[in-house]
């Protein structure tokens, strides 16, 4: 193998690598592709099924022991179909990066969604058709497709 | 083939069995409804469409109606008022799939009282809301 080859091969293996890191890695936002029949039907028939990754397993839990209140709606479950769904959000949770914080409950305030918003204006938060951080698909139109990346990203006049 | 197609047929109507998931009419929902109106209350008169336009569309002491995310009109789309995700219609006349699995309209009934009145709907409530949306038509 003569020289350029093989700097050829290390370089695409590098670039390999380099993507690869890329599609692996959830807290990226690009595409989230875990999913669960129950979860999609009951999460997401009030609002976008939130991918489980963004949440560590422990916040996870305190929501789901909490659905009769949840942010101040009743979103009770018959309890076999809240612990399947509970189940699946745990296995595919996120890291915790606040360990010794009390459990996130928003993913709106988690460090991770605070720094991949910083750049969006107050503005278009307060327009009406975002109307709530809680509101993915304002901007990311095929958030209940799981894709949140930059491709399918249209921020509302 | 046949044995598989049969089996599958077989555990499909078993699970829909052992989750309660058989499917219904709204007439039929709105008999389990006049059913238990009627052991609620023996005064039970029958449901009136006229009350449950009312029940539907004014508050009951909270900050949400019924209509705060279904719209004055429930043959049309809604909008969820906190998290703006939409609402299929509600009246069965624009949306064949409302009032016909049983343990859904529970669900709902539960969830959406609790959330509008702070206590559970009586079945007489529930009733005169369903036949004011059976009453509407396209």
């Amino acid at each position: 193998m003569n020289h350029p080859t093989k700097l050829f091969i290390a370089a695409s293996l590098a670039l390999g690598a380099v993507a690869a890191v890329l599609a692996d890695d959830d807290d990226d936002g690009r595409r989230y592709t875990a999913s669960h029949p129950a979860w999609q039907a009951e999460c997401g028939g009030c609002h976008v099924a939130y991918p489980p990754q963004l949440l560590p397993a422990r916040s996870w839990r305190a929501l789901m022991s909490g659905l009769d209140n949840h942010f101040g709606t009743d979103a009770s479950l018959d309890p076999q179909v809240a612990a399947d769904i509970g189940g699946f959000l745990e296995r595919n949770a996120g890291r915790d990066r606040t360990p010794a914080a009390a459990p996130v409950l928003r993913i709106t305030e988690t460090p991770w969604f605070v720094r991949e918003h910083d750049e969006v204006l107050a503005r278009v938060w307060q327009s009406a058709k975002v109307a709530s951080r809680s509101n993915c698909t304002a901007c990311h139109v095929k958030a209940d497709q799981g894709s949140y990346g930059e491709d399918s990203l249209f921020i509302p006049k | 083939m046949y044995t598989l197609l049969h089996r599958s047929a077989t555990l499909a109507m078993a699970l829909s069995i052992a989750t309660g998931a058989a499917a219904q009419t709204p007439l039929d929902i709105r008999q389990s409804l006049d059913a238990a109106a009627r052991r609620e209350s023996a005064d039970f008169a029958g449901f009136s469409a006229q009350r449950g336009e009312a029940f539907f569309k004014s508050g009951h002491g909270r900050d949400w109606s019924c209509a705060s995310c279904h719209t004055t009109n429930p043959l049309a789309a809604g909008r969820h008022v906190k998290t703006h995700k939409d609402i299929a219609p509600l009246a069965p006349a624009a949306n064949a799939e409302r009032f016909t699995r049983p343990e859904k309209v529970e669900k709902w009934f539960r969830r959406n009282c609790n959330d509008v009145l702070g206590r559970p709907c009586t079945a007489a409530e529930k009733g005169d809301v369903l036949v004011y949306l059976m009453s509407l038509k396209q």
